[in-house]
C-alpha cells in the first residue's frame, strides 16, 4: 500500500485518540479553568488498569469501559478531596495536578514494571478491510469510527440535553449559572469525571497500537496541551480540528523528520499563539 | 546584628569543605549552590513578576547543551562560556515573546510546550545532541591557572558566582526595576496607566531570569561534565518551581533553602529508596494544599497560630 496512504490512516487513528484525550482537558479546563497535568496520566493509568482487567479474563471492550470508570472514579476522588480546596488558585492547581501525575507514574512504574506492555486487538477487529480497493488496518478504522461517534455524542450532549446546556452556562458565566440555581459544584465533578473517563478509555483503546509504558504520560499531555492550545480551550470543535491537525503533523513528521518530528508539531501552536492567541475556535476573553 | 549574620553565614559558606568532612558533602554542597542559582532565576519570574514557568529546564538545558557543544568542537572555556550565556539569552527572548502572548495559564502552558520542544530536539535530534546518550565534556576550565578540578575548589568557584548571583538579586529586588516587576505582578492595569511598559518590564524580567537559569546550567554542566535529555525534562523544570515554591516565593532566601531541601531529600531520597519521583510529587501536594506560601513562611504561620491557640486556654487556666 501507499507510504502516504498510511501515514493518512496512521494520522486519523492518532488524531481520533487525541480528540477523546483532549475533549476531557479541554471541557475540564473550559469550565472548571483547572489546566489538568494529570490528563495524560489518566490516558496511561486507563491502558494499564485495562492490561489487569485482560490478564484476569475480562475481554477488551468490558476492559475499556470499567478501566474508564476506575480511572472516572479516581478522578473524581481527586477533584473532590483536593482540586476543590483550591478553587481559584490556579497555579497551585497546577503544581498539585503535576505532582499527582509524578506519583501516579511512580505508581504505574512499580505494579507494572517498566516494560512496554502491549494490549491485544480485539480478535474481531484484527486483519485488513478493504475499501475502495485498498486494504486498510481494521482496528485503525474502528477508532476512527469511535472517535466520530464521541464527537456526535458529546455535541449532542453539550448541545442538545439539559446537562449540556448547564455545563455550557457554567462555562459562560459560572456566578450567573449559581444564581439561576444550576449547581455549579456538582457539574465541576460530573465534568471532571466525564474527562477523566474518556482519557482512560483512550489510553485503553489506544493500547493495541501504542502500547503502554512509562513515559506515555508524559508523551500525550504535551499533544494534548498543543490540541487545546491549538483549537482554543472549551471549544468541543476547536478540540476536533486540533487534534487531526496534531495527528497528521505527528505523523508525517516523524516519517519526513524523524529527528525534528517534535518541533515540526510545536510550529503551528506558536502561530497560532502569535496571531490568535486564543485559539482557532477559542472566544476572546478580557 | 544583621551584619554578624550575614558574616556569620559568609564564613560557613566559605569554610564548607574544610569543615564538611567528605567530599561526598563538599559536590552536594556544590550542587546546592548552583540548583539555588537556577531557582533565583525562576522566582525572579515565578515569585515577583507572578508569572509562573514551567519551561526553565529548557533554558538551563539550552546553556549546558550549548556549551557542551562548543566546547567539543573544540573552543577553550570563554568561548563556552560566553557563547552559551549568549545563546541562553537569545533563547529566553524568543520563550519571552512566546510566553508573553499569555500571563496566567495561559503563560504555564505555552512554557510547558516550549520545554517540550526543547526536550524533543535534545531527545531526538541525535546528529546534533546525541540523543538519550548525552553528550560529555572533558575537563573544567581553569580561571587565572586555578585549576577546579577538584570538588573543594569547583566548590568555591560556584560560590563565588552564586555569591554574585545573591547579590544581582539583592540590588534587583531593591532596584526600581524590581519594583515595577512587582507593580506588574500586582497591578498590571494600574501600571499601564501609569505609563509603564507593561510587556517590556516583563520581556526584561525574563531575560534576567534567563541569564541566571543559564549560568546554573553552565555550572551543571561543568560539575557533571556531561548533560543529557533528563537536564531538560519536564521533571525538572517542576523541580526548580518546587524550590521556589517550597521556600517561599517571592523571597531571597526561600529558593535558596528550597534547592538545598530539595537536593538533600533528593539525594537521601535516592540513597534509600528508589522512588525520587513519587517523594517529590507528594511534596509538591502536601506543600500547595497545606503551606501554599512555603515552608519558611508557612511553618512559621502555623507555629504562631499553635501558639495563638494555646495562650488563652493557659490565661483561662490560670
Amino acid at each position: 500500500m501507499n507510504l502516504w496512504v498510511v501515514l493518512a490512516v496512521n494520522s486519523i487513528t492518532l488524531g481520533g485518540l487525541l480528540f477523546l484525550l483532549s475533549a476531557g482537558f479541554s471541557l475540564i479546563f473550559g469550565l472548571m479553568k483547572i489546566p489538568n497535568l494529570t490528563h495524560g496520566s489518566f490516558f496511561m493509568l486507563g491502558a494499564y488498569l485495562a492490561t489487569t482487567l485482560i490478564a484476569h479474563g475480562f475481554d477488551f471492550w468490558t476492559a475499556a469501559i470499567v478501566g474508564g470508570l476506575l480511572v472516572a472514579a479516581f478522578g473524581g476522588i481527586v477533584e473532590r478531596l483536593i482540586l476543590r480546596r483550591l478553587i481559584g488558585a490556579e497555579l497551585a492547581q497546577v503544581l498539585v495536578t503535576l505532582g499527582l501525575s509524578f506519583m501516579i507514574a511512580d505508581v504505574c512504574l512499580m505494579v507494572w514494571t517498566g516494560d512496554p506492555i502491549r494490549i491485544a486487538t480485539p480478535s474481531a477487529l484484527r486483519g485488513v478491510t478493504t475499501v475502495a480497493g485498498l486494504g486498510f488496518p481494521t482496528y485503525r478504522l474502528a477508532i476512527s469510527l469511535i472517535a466520530v461517534v464521541f464527537a456526535v455524542a458529546l455535541w449532542a450532549l453539550l448541545d442538545r440535553t439539559r446537562l449540556g446546556a448547564m455545563i455550557r452556562a457554567g462555562v459562560d458565566d459560572p456566578a450567573m449559572a449559581r444564581v439561576v440555581g444550576i449547581r455549579v459544584s456538582r457539574l465541576f465533578t460530573v465534568v471532571f469525571c466525564l474527562g477523566a473517563w474518556l482519557a482512560g478509555f483512550a489510553g485503553v483503546i489506544g493500547g493495541p497500537i501504542l502500547s503502554v509504558y512509562p513515559g506515555l504520560d508524559q508523551e500525550m499531555l504535551p499533544l494534548a496541551l498543543v490540541v487545546v492550545i491549538l483549537g482554543g480551550s472549551g471549544s468541543l470543535l476547536g478540540s476536533l480540528v486540533g487534534s487531526f491537525v496534531v495527528g497528521f503533523l505527528y505523523n508525517f513528521g516523524q516519517a519526513m523528520l524523524p529527528e525534528l518530528a517534535y518541533v515540526v508539531l510545536f510550529l503551528p501552536m506558536l502561530v497560532v499563539l502569535v496571531v490568535r492567541p486564543q485559539g482557532l475556535f477559542g472566544r476572546q476573553t478580557a | 546584628m544583621r551584619r554578624v549574620a550575614l558574616a556569620a553565614a559568609l564564613v560557613i559558606l566559605a569554610t564548607v569543605p574544610l569543615w564538611v568532612g567528605s567530599t561526598y558533602y563538599v559536590n552536594i554542597a556544590s550542587q546546592i549552590l548552583f540548583y539555588a542559582i537556577f531557582a533565583l532565576g525562576v522566582n525572579v519570574l515565578a515569585g515577583y513578576a507572578g508569572l509562573v514557568s514551567l519551561g526553565h529546564a529548557g533554558l538551563f538545558g539550552i546553556a549546558a547543551y550549548a556549551g557542551a557543544k562548543i566546547m567539543t568542537d573544540g573552543h577553550g572555556n570563554l568561548a563556552v562560556i560566553a557563547g552559551s550565556l549568549v545563546l541562553t539569552l537569545a533563547a529566553s527572548a524568543v520563550f519571552a515573546v512566546l510566553a508573553l502572548r499569555g500571563t496566567g495559564l495561559a503563560f504555564v502552558m505555552i512554557t510547558v510546550a516550549l520545554g517540550q520542544i526543547v526536550w524533543g530536539v535534545a531527545y531526538r535530534w541525535i546528529s546534533i545532541t546525541n540523543g538519550d546518550n548525552g553528550i560529555a565534556i572533558r575537563g573544567r576550565p581553569a580561571p587565572l591557572g586555578l585549576s577546579l578540578a577538584s570538588p573543594s575548589s569547583f566548590y568555591w568557584a560556584t560560590l563565588v558566582v552564586f555569591l554574585v548571583a545573591l547579590a544581582t538579586m539583592t540590588v534587583f529586588v531593591a532596584s526600581p526595576f524590581g519594583a515595577s516587576v512587582r507593580g506588574t505582578r500586582d497591578q498590571p492595569r494600574r501600571m499601564n496607566a501609569l505609563g509603564y511598559h507593561v510587556w517590556m518590564i516583563r520581556f526584561l524580567a525574563f531575560l534576567f531570569s534567563g541569564f541566571w537559569s543559564g549560568v546554573a546550567g553552565l555550572l551543571y554542566l561543568y560539575y557533571n561534565q556531561f548533560v543529557s535529555p533528563q537536564a531538560v525534562a519536564l521533571t525538572a523544570s517542576a523541580e526548580a518551581l518546587l524550590m521556589v515554591i517550597a521556600g517561599g516565593t517571592a523571597t531571597l532566601l526561600g529558593p535558596i533553602a528550597g534547592a538545598a531541601l530539595v537536593v538533600v531529600v533528593k539525594n537521601v531520597a535516592s540513597a534509600y529508596i528508589e522512588r525520587w519521583n513519587f517523594v517529590l510529587g507528594a511534596i509538591f501536594v502536601v506543600i500547595v494544599v497545606f503551606m501554599p506560601e512555603g515552608l519558611v513562611p508557612g511553618a512559621a504561620r502555623r507555629w504562631r497560630r499553635a501558639m495563638a491557640a494555646l495562650r488563652p486556654r493557659a490565661t483561662a487556666a490560670g
